[in-house]
């Protein structure tokens, strides 16, 4: 689904990517993971397209379709999530507009008619019940006012009406308390299926307790430096990460 | 759909499939136009054309000599080359516009744009004045709706009929909110308007529909000097609509529009207008001066309401105002200014308490792109005498690019001590990271800006009547098309 070959991308002259290599498949988990400053939430932002970010070298393809030729809202279109680490607030603007917005325009790039508001209610209301929201959510206005919780479980909540085929969380975890993570963790796991693929990035083991991965990949300087299953992430949160960016660090030195 | 609507409708549409097309391809019209320029001579002529009574003569001739010696005012924060008023033709007899043979002979940029603003291939046709067989004529559209408010008996007329019809109404209330010589413009309004609507809805009646939403076609064509005067007696209610979503290109560069508001005891009237008269090509050459002077008055437990969404003309200037003089009356002013290229605007509103226990809510939002100027002024003032009065004001400022201006100038006088007043004001412009995080979610980025600016302007936008606020939203997104690169 998703090939990352090489990629060195960076912003402002700073290299921050010094040459990834990734293969996601359908059906896969793949947790991220790596000190702060590795490059994990610039490889997020790369995958979306986030315009401030220069790919210097390597490619990106999806579906087999070059990503980086792609503008951020048609990588969306072809089923690119991104649950963002610090959704932004747009005032004045609900959130069942929003996302009525947002599954128009979907369906607008795929020829696609726009869905009946009564469809679209109802589809809301199902994917509310999956995340335990509350009602008169849908009348807030987008993250406008929202605890850092409610603005993880909003984007989720936007994750689980679009049906992205690569979805990407972005620090889903930090600013959770338990209860908030596990009702995330427990909504990721109700959505997954095989057919669409997740990336998790993340700090810390916790979230990996709710959404176990099949791979976990350590990212440091820029690099993917070591590769394995759910059992890596106990190791990291047991040694730390020092073990494996020392033996790293003497490679690339 | 009440039962009275559905059979006016009813009766209109038989009228509009019987009658036969009134406009005619020849023109009788007057075609004489007086020579350019001011003089007492020409104040006079306008006056003799239009067969006014000698009352108005002389209330014209005052306002010009007051005129005479009044300044083009200075103090907004705008800049243009003042008219020369001897330049003028302050009166023309109106001009037949071409007749074309279908849409296909518009100019493909207007048809593009009634197109964006999902305005009627029928509305298209009027207002594009293309001859067609069947056509929602307007005349028989206004002629069936005056009908309906005839029963009720408001009277809804061109200001000229009004004149000669209503000569005690006109009399007792023409001038009496804004005098001749308030201002500069409200004085050459006075002197030489040529036509304006006149409004006046009775006692206890509640205005069975938006005025002028029927009529906007009708309207569209108004003039240079328009005058409006709208009366709503004790416990009456009107909701007034003027202007149009669809550009108004016009050759008269200056328009100094005049609109007087009387609410009378425990009336409420509604005063909506979308304004979109050309602003000029993007270096601003060509556009239209608007400055129009907009004031209402409150009676006991009165209630005016102002909402405007601006977004054309190449300069602007204009402050509709409330006078709260009734006891318990209420002013409100809710405004979207938007201002690209090299627009400038001077705009806001003044709130006159007077009676105790009034109140005065203002919101604000102004949007700046290109290389525009947008300025808010607004002046609360609450007088001794208005005590335990209350205002809350709001104003936003909306910045899109680094090449353009927002100022606000507030103005606050309170003279009493049981008054509350209360301001607010935000600028924020709108962030690569809102509109990156829409684009994530399918939404491109000229629909991410208009989605941000939908809901920036909501609590404006809501104030309007339904189908005008569809259009409004549309009609802010084509004006601020391709404003961020």
């Amino acid at each position: 689904m998703l090939q990352i070959k090489e990629l060195k991308a960076g912003i402002e002259g700073n290299q921050i990517l010094k040459g990834i290599n990734l293969e996601v498949k359908a059906g896969e988990i793949h947790a991220i993971m790596g000190p702060n400053g590795s490059g994990k939430s610039t490889l997020s932002a790369v995958i979306a397209g986030k315009e401030e970010y220069e790919v210097e070298g390597g490619a990106i393809s999806f579906d087999g379709e070059n990503l980086l030729e792609l503008d951020p809202e048609e990588r969306a279109h072809n089923g690119i999530f991104l649950s963002f680490q610090y959704p932004v607030e747009i005032p004045g603007i609900s959130v069942s507009n929003f996302i009525k917005t947002s599954i128009t325009e979907k369906r607008k790039a795929q020829g696609l008619e726009p869905l009946p508001t009564k469809n679209l209610l109802k589809m809301m209301r199902e994917k509310m019940e999956l995340l335990s929201i509350k009602k008169g959510y849908l009348s807030r206005n987008m993250n406008e006012g929202f605890s850092g919780g409610e603005k993880k479980r909003n984007e989720i909540f936007q994750m689980a009406m679009l049906e992205p085929k690569l979805a990407i969380l972005d620090e889903t975890d930090s600013g959770l308390d338990i209860d908030a993570l596990r009702i995330v963790a427990n909504g990721v796991n109700k959505l997954r299926t095989g057919d669409n693929a997740t990336i998790v990035i993340t700090h810390y083991q916790r979230l990996l307790d709710y959404i176990v991965p099949d791979f976990v990949h350590v990212l440091h300087n820029g690099r993917i430096i070591k590769s394995g299953g759910k059992e890596l992430a106990l190791e990291l949160e047991e040694k730390g990460y020092d073990w494996i960016t020392k033996e790293a660090d003497k490679k690339w030195a | 759909m009440s039962e009275q609507k559905r059979q006016s409708e009813d009766k209109l549409l038989e009228k509009v499939t019987s009658s036969e097309y009134k406009y005619g391809f020849t023109t009788d019209v007057e075609s004489d136009t007086i020579p350019k320029g001011l003089s007492e001579d020409v104040v006079r002529i306008i006056s003799a054309k239009k067969n006014e009574p000698e009352w108005m003569l002389q209330y014209r001739l005052k306002a010009y000599n007051a005129w005479l010696e009044m300044e083009e005012p200075n103090w907004a924060n705008i800049n243009y080359t003042k008219p020369n008023y001897q330049e003028i033709i302050y009166y023309s007899a109106p001009k037949q516009k071409p007749v074309l043979d279908s849409l296909d002979d518009l100019d493909p940029e207007m048809k593009e744009m009634f197109d964006k603003l999902g305005i009627s291939i029928d509305e298209q046709n009027k207002l594009a004045n293309v001859a067609v067989d069947i056509v929602m004529d307007s005349v028989s559209v206004a002629t069936s709706f005056k009908e309906t408010l005839a029963e009720k008996g408001i009277i809804f007329c061109p200001i000229s009929d009004a004149i000669q019809d209503h000569p005690e109404l006109v009399k007792k209330y023409l001038g009496s909110v804004v005098p001749a010589r308030d201002n500069f413009f409200s004085a050459l309004n006075a002197a030489v308007f040529s036509d304006g609507s006149f409004c006046y809805i009775p006692k206890g009646v509640k205005c069975p529909m938006e005025l002028s939403t029927y009529f906007r076609i009708n309207e569209a064509g108004t003039g240079q000097f328009e005058r409006t005067l709208l009366i709503a007696d004790e416990g009456s209610q009107v909701s007034y609509l003027e202007g149009c979503t669809a550009p108004m290109r016009d050759e008269n560069q200056l328009h100094a529009a005049v609109v007087e508001l009387i609410a009378m005891d425990n009336a409420d009237i509604k005063y909506s207008t979308v304004q979109n008269w050309y602003p000029g090509n993007a270096e601003g050459v060509g556009g239209v001066f608007n400055f129009v002077t907009k004031r209402g008055i409150c009676h006991k437990s009165a209630k005016i309401s102002w909402t405007q969404v601006e977004t054309g003309s190449a300069v602007t200037w204009k402050y509709p105002s409330c006078i709260l003089k009734g006891d318990n009356s209420i002013g409100e002013f809710f405004s979207v200014a938007v201002t690209n290229n090299r627009q400038q605007a001077d705009t806001g509103t003044k709130m006159i308490h007077l009676g105790k226990n009034t109140k005065s809510t203002i919101i604000a939002k102004g949007i700046s792109a290109g290389k525009s100027e947008g300025n808010y002024r607004g002046l609360v003032r609450i007088s001794k005498g208005a005590t335990n009065s209350r205002n809350f004001s709001q104003c936003d400022s909306l910045l899109m690019g680094n090449k353009c201006g927002s100022h606000t100038f507030p103005y606050i006088e309170v003279k009493n001590n049981s008054s509350k007043v209360e301001h607010e004001a935000t600028t924020s412009k709108i962030g690569e990271d809102q509109i990156f995080y829409c684009n994530q979610r399918g939404i491109g980025t000229e629909a991410a800006i208009a989605l941000i600016v939908n809901g920036y302007c909501k609590d404006v936008l809501n104030q309007l009547p339904m189908e005008f606020a569809v259009e409004a939203q549309k009609l802010l997104e084509i004006s601020l098309e391709g404003s961020v690169g």
